[in-house]
Formats: C-alpha cells, structure tokens, sequence
C-alpha cells in the first residue's frame, strides 16, 4: 500500500443505482478504489463491527420472538407468529402494574438519593482548604464504586444478617428485638438505597467537581467587593456553576427511568419482598432465563427498551431546548 | 473556591461542620471494610466474649482462610476469574483499539455511518433474552468465553478511546506514512505508544468490569467449576452453612462460624482491587474526566 495523504480520499459519490449506467460503473469504480485505498483501516474494523453485528444487531431483529410462540425445538424460524397476544397478556397480568409501580419508585427515589448526595459531597470538597485532607477524602470516598454489588452486600449481611450482624447483634442484646431487615418489605428500599450512596457517591460527585473547577475565579472576587458572605457565594456563583451539569445528569437519567440498577436489585432481592423489589428487569430475568418463557420475557423486555430509547431521545431534545449541548 | 478574605467567627463554625462531617462520611465509607477484615481474623472465642463486636482483635487467627483454600472452590473460582480478567482485557483492548483507530480518522469514507450504528445500540437494545439466544447459538454457553465475548467492546470506551486519538498530532502519524508504515504498524508503532494513558484507563476500566462480573456467570454457565469468584462468594453468602457449599467436613478444621468464613471469603473477592487501587486511582479520574468531556 502506497503512503497517502490523510484527506486526499476518494469520496462516496452516491447511490450507483440512482445515476445513468456509464456513471454508474464511475461510482462503483470509485467505491473499489476507496477500499483499496483504506484496505487496513476496513480490516481493523472488522472484527468490531463484527461484534456488534452478532451480538447488538443480531438480538435486536431475535425480538421478534416477542410476537411468536417461541419454541426451543423449532428455533425463531419456525415458530408460530401471534401477533399481539404476549402483549396482551402481558398488559392483563396483575403483575405488571406493580412491576411498573416498582421500577419506576425505584429509579424516583434513586434520581433524589443519587444525585443529592453527590452535588452535596462535591460542595463540602469543594470548601475544603486543606489540601492533604481532601485528596485522602476524595481517594476514601470514591474507592467503593470499584467494589462489586456482590461485595457489598457481602458488607451489608456483616452488619444486618439476622443472628450475627452487628447491628443486628447490639438491637438483639440492648433491646431484645430481633431484626430481619434483609427480608423486610419497609426496608428493602432504604438498603438499596443506602448502600448506592456508599457505594457511588464518591465517583458520582467527580463529575462536579470538574465543573466546579471551571467556574471563574474572578466572579468570587466580584461578589466579594459587591459584599456576598459565604452562602451568598454558593447561591449566586457556585451553584449556577454546577446547574448545567445538573441539568444534563438529571435529564439522562429520566431516560433511564426504566433502569432500576438492575444488578443491584437482583443481588439484594428475595422471595419475601417481591412485592416492593421485583422490577421490570429482575422479572424479566426469572421469567425469561430461571422458567424460560423466552417469547414472555422478551416481550417485557421489549416494551422496556421502546419507553427507554422514547425517553432517552426526547430527553436529549429536551435538553437541547434547555440551551444545554444535549448528549449527542 | 469561595474567596474569603478574613474568616469570621461564622465561616469557622462552618468550617467545623463541613470538616467533621466530611471526616465522619470518610469514616462511614472505610468502616465496614474494616469490619469485614477484622471479623474474619478475629478468634470466635473472642468474638462471643465480646457480643459480636470487635474493634481491634488482642489474637489474630488465619483459620477462616485457611478453610476458605482447603478447598478447590474458591482457588477454582479465583483460577477463572483472574484468567477471564486477563484474557478478557487483552481481548477488550485489542478489539477497541482496532476499531477507534479507523474512526478516529475523519476523512475515511462510511465511517459516520459506522459510528452512527455504534451509538444507537447504546440506546437501543435487544434485552436479555435474544441476547441469550443469540449466545446460546454461537456456542458459548458453559465456556469461559461467555464471559469475555458478549461485551468485547464497551461503546462508551471506544468512543473514550476514539476522541483521544483525534487529539493526537497527525504529523507524527503522517511521517510515519511517508515513511513506509502502513496504518496498522502504524498504529502499533506509533499511536498506540503515545497513547498508553487512555490504554491504561480502558485497560482498568475493563479490568475491574471483568473482576466484578456476576451476571455472565449466572446466565450462560451451569457448569459449577467455570463459576466465578463473584458468583461463589454470592452463593456462600446465601447459604447457612458454609461446608455444604465448599463441599468440606466441618469437622476437618476447628469449628469456625459459617460468618468468619463468609467474611474471610469477602476479603478475598475484595483484596485484589483493594491492593490495586491505590496506584491505579489517578488513571481512573483522569479516565473519568476523559470520558465526562463529550467525544
């Protein structure tokens, strides 16, 4: 391959089909000489675009299963079509409605739980003058999020396991009450979303930081000399400063209303609190994997990943609109 | 930075506040890993003494692991894991370089509507099940490479890897054209030598993916002795008894509460990650920040 210049590419020249025979056989021509041009940026390509093919583009067209009898015998093919009847039967089922109540007071309580406490964290650190104290916090706090889900509910069973946690031991022996918080319906919620924040709120309050960082220094001076204390300060500079970020999180993770944190629930969840844990995912899961009712599951599914990309596209819009640059 | 030229009284009653409240939530964060170490060393006769709770054990006992390592589960476990981390990185590493390379290149015809595809399966996705099937009918099932395949590439980070390319200087890559260098020397002798932080970052990022990865295991394995380490560790924690689970006689060792075995297997899953953090957090943030700036 001879050496080229980067830019001095031949261009597509458009559709073949859509020009006269002569010109046709120029742009097909033309096409031929754009692969042998680029021969080995194609080749490197190709096993990527390899993966995705079998394994994005492949499953998505495998939802067709979702309006077919599936089969494990006789495979996609050959599976009788059923139209909407998964559909139905999965908008009839009593239990829907409360996977859909579930997931969606999950992920409310996760955008409030989450997203506080990291903007909270980042302005403490921010106010911190001490150099060596606050790298140290900043290395303590974010060390969890390289944990596992499973690692921290082996953390989480060290203090509320019925008969040897330790705080389950110290109620049991100071108070005579004996705890079963891990099975309890009151306080599944609180679990999650408690170990979210000690697991994520140190990697989630980076992201401010680095806004914070950005935000002008001369615009601190200006308030000084116009008399602003320290929480005018933090009104009238600092938090302006994070909003656009904000605003940018907050509005992708509406998109992602239907994404409880799947793993984490999955982990955390047990027979006894179905009732307040069981979301779209989890459900998904037993349904499709444990009992393998694959065309039910895959229904479910479906209808998640429809709302999720709905959601994520009008979402980026809406920030868009809100002067913000959007996500792509 | 609040610019405060003279601190009042107020300012260091806030300070206060802010200081130990921050102290106290570093505290809260480092604690329970503490916990879990010191209950799995800690004596159970001192243990029981002391009603279950231990700040700082007066004996120190290994017992728990070495009940943990009597038996081949959990070495097993640690075996696949640490294969499918490092096996499954290089792969990860290999596929998105190969990939972010051509993409990186602006002038090189198709490559918006490569990207374009590549984008929209971050948003759309054919779920759990035909992913299943679909890795079902290409064989994986009970394989090691179940764990590798299904995520060879994280869309998030080729595109990570594909913006740091762009910022490369293209007259370096151009000499090495004229040169003679076709472009896969020279991206193997050029770009990627410069660009060992981002391989770094992705390389962790994979790393630590692959450590903690669960779900691969408990859907597309059914064979027990391909189970990894996070899987082992999950189902020890569930059950009562920890022997049945090891497949060990209780009465093989002395008798230790199924809770200092749990929590010594906790360390174990833990430690890895524990020892490798702290040299690695840098590249980490700088990922983070990297990936936090829009490609």
């Amino acid at each position: 391959m001879k050496s080229d210049h980067p830019g001095a590419g031949t261009e597509w020249t458009g559709a073949p089909g859509l020009m006269s025979p002569a010109a046709g056989r120029t742009a097909w021509k033309a096409v031929l000489g754009t692969l042998r041009r680029y021969h080995w940026l194609y080749l490197m390509m190709i096993p990527g675009l390899l993966y995705y093919l079998i394994y994005h583009y492949i499953p998505m067209a495998g939802l067709v299963i979702a309006f077919k009898d599936y089969n494990l015998m006789q495979g996609i093919g050959k599976s009788p079509w059923v139209g909407l009847e998964h559909f139905r039967e999965v908008f009839r089922s009593p239990d829907f409605p409360l996977l859909l109540k579930n997931t969606l007071t999950l992920s409310l309580y996760r955008i409030v739980f989450n997203m506080l406490p990291d903007v909270i964290l980042a302005l403490v650190l921010n106010e911190i003058r001490v150099r060596w104290f606050k790298q140290l916090m900043q290395t303590v706090t974010y060390g969890p999020y390289f944990l596992s889900w499973i690692i921290v509910y082996g953390l989480t069973f060290a203090f509320l396991a019925p008969e040897s946690g330790l705080i389950t031991t110290w109620v049991r022996d100071h108070m005579g009450i004996s705890l079963q918080l891990l099975t309890d319906k009151e306080w599944f919620r609180p679990i999650l979303l408690m170990t979210d924040i000690w697991k994520n709120t140190g990697f989630g309050a980076i992201i401010y930081l680095a806004a914070l960082a950005t935000i002008n220094q001369e615009l601190y001076e200006a308030a000084v000399v116009d008399g602003a204390g320290r929480w005018k300060q933090l009104w009238h500079v600092t938090l302006p400063g994070i909003r656009d970020v904000f605003l940018m999180l907050l509005i992708l993770r509406i998109g992602h209303i239907l994404d409880a944190g799947f793993e984490q629930v999955y982990i955390f969840l047990n027979a006894r609190v179905y009732e307040v844990g069981d979301i779209i995912d989890t459900w998904v899961f037993r349904r499709g994997i444990e009992n393998l009712d694959f065309s039910t599951a895959a229904t479910v599914g479906l209808f998640k990943s429809m709302v999720g990309f709905i959601l994520v596209v009008t979402a980026n819009k809406v920030a868009k609109k809100f002067g913000g640059s959007g996500i792509w | 930075m609040s610019y405060v030229l003279k601190k009042t009284k107020a300012d260091r009653a806030v300070d206060t506040v802010l200081y130990s409240g921050l102290a106290l939530f570093g505290l809260a964060t480092l604690f329970p890993l503490y916990y879990v170490m010191v209950m799995s060393v800690t004596p159970i006769a001192e243990v029981l003494r002391n009603g279950g709770f231990v700040l700082w054990p007066d004996r120190i006992t290994l017992d728990a692991y070495r009940y943990i390592f009597a038996s081949d589960r959990i070495p097993d476990a640690l075996s696949i894991t640490v294969t499918v981390t490092l096996l499954g990185t290089l792969c990860n590493l290999v596929i998105t370089s190969l990939l972010a390379y051509p993409l990186s290149k602006k002038y090189l015809p198709g490559r918006n509507a490569v990207l374009v595809s590549i984008v929209f399966t971050m948003l759309f996705s054919g779920g759990l099940i035909p992913l299943y099937l679909v890795v079902s009918a290409t064989g994986l099932l009970n394989t090691i490479w179940a764990l590798i395949i299904p995520g060879l590439v994280s869309s998030f980070n080729m595109l990570i890897m594909k913006s740091y390319f762009e910022n490369l200087p293209a007259e370096v890559e151009e000499a090495a054209k004229v040169d003679g260098c076709s472009d896969l020397q020279t991206l193997l002798r050029i770009v990627l030598p410069l660009s060992m932080p981002i391989v770094a970052t992705l390389g962790l990022f994979y790393g630590v993916n692959h450590w903690n990865a669960y779900f691969g295991g408990i859907m597309y394995l059914t064979d027990k002795s391909l189970m990894p380490i996070q899987v082992v560790l999950r189902s020890m924690i569930l059950t009562p008894s920890v022997s049945q689970e090891l497949g060990l006689n209780v009465q093989d060792l002395q008798q230790l509460p199924p809770e200092t075995i749990k929590m010594a297997a906790v360390v174990v899953a833990t430690l890895p990650i524990l020892i490798v953090y702290p040299f690695l957090q840098k590249y980490f943030v700088k990922g983070m920040l990297l990936g936090s700036i829009k490609g």
